[in-house]
């Protein structure tokens, strides 16, 4: 992430010198050999599960567990899972990018807040970030489900100023869904925001005051593009485990709310239909992917990250 | 003049410089804590001035700058440009930009961008020409695609100070530019900012701890010492005719000897130092009676054989003469000597004799006289710490530094 300050100025000077004083052979080989591990790990837990997942979606879609599956390359297992579950995959995608645009609202002011304001209380502020994690996500989401329950303060109070009817309900409603994925992946939006505003040379900032950028101005001239790395990175936290997510729905929603992370689930699990489940992983993984890269290239921080 | 309403930045209407634009602080104190860091500072730089503040770390040079530029608020005490008072204002609102000691150039944007980005603020036409011209002045053209990362230290340099420039500020502030960049660059930069400067005719406030890079560039010098600024001047007037004794220590050697006034003869003051009697002219005198530091700079003496008559000795005649010194050290460095005479009371003087070999040479050991003329003595009060502000305190007087 740093990239912009040092990366030009250590890999142009200093890179090539290095190289020439190291004798080559023996450098590169300890490269190699310090990539080993986690090559093998790789390839071991990523590369051979992927290629079992995309074979098991082009197994014969009429084998089952007990009978065995037969490799009969069947792409229409694709083209089926796509018009059958049109719906849940839309709405993945449609409540992750709410809840990443929605933690990035409310996560931006937050880090901006403890980089810059806090003071001393920044170490506290950020443990309380961090705080959640030392329950489990199981339990932070059931304990939404009381928060927004139809007798909760928050359902009661938004009816007493008929934002919502007399019966009008949070649970089991998308918006419900929502703010729990925002709620969860809040931190993971904070923390990188926060760990690249804190890096900025407020010098910097007042170089723009000097050149006639008011507060307004020099926030989004200087400070905001400076902290895009971290906006980038903190946006992919979120957005992809979101994505993926299917607790918020099980717990927060109902069949109506449910996302494709639900639908795996259940073919995988209790439908035991595994190449329906399979496609729609490989679907789920090239969508996030494409989405993933269209945005990197679009924010223009491919040199940041 | 009558202070027209501020040019609001915004607008685009552009400070140019102008005449009368002076910049004046009067009585300007800052105060960090307990830690007064500037001390009632009084200050006029007049209109298109090279003025440099000059003094060693930590006296203030920085915060003053800070002030004016509206980095830092005034504890108390006003700044005005052109008789418009701006102590208060918002640093966006002021018609001075800056030039940073670390440069602070925006590292997201190329170099196009870095110098367009005050115009750009107040919403300027013709950006694309004014960069382009600005980047020719500074000697960057064909460097607009480039990120400050991948430029030299000096080249940043000169982008900071084409970033700040362009904006054609009323006062533009320099906050030791060059103190990151190598001896022969600085040197080559000096030149250059004068060349600049000359050329725009924009005031420049010019902050260095560098005594030469102030005598060399600036029309105006303020030597500034804890928070106070000691003397103001041209660099020849600071330099002949210092007011304290920091003063002429720190811009270049100065030889302090004790003496005491006994009589005045016509313009001149006569003293008697350790049994000799010398002149000086009472327009030299920081005080003009009882104990002072009798000053003279070390180039302005010359050596002669001890006992030589006047005629004989290479030195002036009707000169200040200062008997029974004996060589302790001498060292050749080139285009002069430099050598230390110890004098019968123990104290070591300085004396610089061109190799022009118009002159004797000494060897250690020898006996010798020291003489100048006597226009060339100063007076300062007594008062005051003989090794204020001199930076090689254990070289002129032979004892270690405190
Ligand atoms: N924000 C601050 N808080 C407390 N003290 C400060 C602050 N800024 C500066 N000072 C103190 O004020 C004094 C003057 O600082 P300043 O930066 O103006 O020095 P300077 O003359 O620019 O020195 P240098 O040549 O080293 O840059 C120093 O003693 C410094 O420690
Ligand atoms: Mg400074």
């Amino acid at each position: 992430m740093s990239a912009v300050q040092t990366g030009a100025v250590v890999g142009g000077s200093l890179g090539p010198h290095t190289d020439r004083v190291e004798p080559r052979p023996k450098g590169s080989r300890t490269g190699y050999l310090l990539l080993l591990p986690g090559m093998l790990w790789l390839l071991l837990f990523f590369a051979v599960p992927t290629i079992q997942l995309l074979a098991t979606s082009l197994y014969d879609p009429n084998g089952s567990l007990e009978s065995g599956y037969a490799m009969t390359w069947h792409f229409g297992t694709y083209l089926d899972v796509l018009s059958a579950y049109r719906a849940p995959f839309l709405r993945s995608l449609g409540y992750a990018v709410s809840a990443t645009v929605l933690a990035l609202v409310f996560g931006y002011p937050l880090a901006y807040a403890i980089a810059f304001k806090a003071g001393r209380w920044r170490n506290l502020m950020l443990v309380l970030v961090i705080a959640p994690f030392f329950t489990s996500f199981l339990v932070r989401t059931l304990a939404w489900k009381s928060i927004l329950a139809d007798n909760g303060f928050i359902v009661s109070g938004l009816q007493a100023v008929h934002v919502l009817g007399p019966d009008g309900r949070l649970l089991a409603t998308s918006v419900a869904v929502v703010t729990g994925l925002t709620y969860n992946f809040l931190p993971f939006m904070v923390l990188p925001i926060y760990a690249s505003l804190e890096k900025i040379d407020l010098r910097l900032v007042e170089a723009g005051k000097d050149l006639y950028a008011n507060g307004v101005t020099s926030f989004r001239k200087i400070t905001l593009p400076l902290s895009m790395p971290g906006v980038v990175a903190g946006t992919l936290l979120t957005f992809i485990p979101a994505a993926g997510d299917y607790i918020n729905a099980q717990l927060l929603g109902t069949p109506q709310q449910y996302m494709i992370g639900n639908v795996i689930d259940n073919t995988f699990l209790v439908q035991l239909d595994y190449p329906v489940a399979a496609a729609c992983s490989v679907i789920l993984m090239a969508a996030i992917v494409l989405m993933v890269l269209v945005y990197v290239r679009r924010a223009g921080t491919e040199d940041l990250l | 003049m009558t202070s027209r309403p501020h040019p609001d930045p915004e607008q685009g209407s552009g400070h140019t410089a102008e005449a009368g634009a002076d910049l004046r602080l009067s009585a300007v104190t800052k105060r960090f804590g307990e830690f007064t860091a500037v001390n009632a500072l009084d200050l006029v730089v007049e209109q298109g001035r090279f003025f440099a503040l000059l003094g060693p770390s930590g006296c203030g040079k920085t915060t003053t700058l800070r002030m004016v530029a509206g980095l830092e608020e005034p504890t108390s005490g006003t700044i005005t440009i052109a008789g418009r008072d701006i102590s208060r204002l918002r640093p966006y609102k002021r018609p001075v930009n800056t030039v940073f000691q670390s440069y602070a150039l925006f590292p997201h944007l190329d170099i196009f961008e870095n110098v367009a980005f005050g115009l750009r603020r107040r919403g300027i036409s013709e950006v694309r020409s004014k960069v382009h011209d600005m980047l020719e002045l500074v000697e960057l053209g064909g460097y607009e695609k480039r990120r400050p990362a991948q430029l030299s230290g000096g080249q940043q340099q000169r982008v900071a100070l084409a970033r700040a420039l362009i904006n054609r500020p009323q006062v533009l502030l320099l906050d030791e530019p060059l103190g990151a960049l190598d001896l022969k660059l600085r040197r080559q930069m000096q030149i250059e900012l004068k060349r600049i400067q000359t050329e725009v005719g924009i005031t420049f406030v010019h902050v260095t701890h560098d005594q030469e890079e102030a005598m060399t560039m600036a029309d105006t010098i303020a030597v500034m010492n804890q928070g106070v600024i000691d003397q103001m001047g041209s660099p020849a007037e600071l330099y002949d005719n210092p007011a304290t004794t920091f003063v002429s220590n720190f811009l270049g050697q100065s030889n302090l000897v004790r003496a005491a006034v006994v009589a005045t003869r016509g313009d001149d003051l006569v003293v008697e130092a350790y049994g000799c009697t010398l002149a000086a002219p009472g327009s030299r005198a920081r005080r003009t009676e009882g104990t002072v530091w009798l000053g003279v700079r070390p180039e302005k003496v010359f050596l002669a054989r001890a006992g030589a008559e006047a005629a004989e000795a290479s030195g002036p005649a009707g000169a200040n003469v200062l008997t029974g010194g004996v060589v302790s050290d001498v060292s050749f460095i080139g285009v002069s000597t430099q050598y230390l005479v110890r004098m019968p009371w123990g104290q070591e003087l300085t004396v610089f004799e061109q190799n022009s070999g118009a002159h004797d040479t000494f060897r250690p050991g020898e006996s010798v006289d020291l003489r100048w003329s006597a226009d060339h003595t100063f007076l300062l009060d007594a008062d005051q710490d003989a090794h204020a502000g001199d930076q090689s305190y254990a070289e002129l007087v032979g004892t270690p530094s405190a």
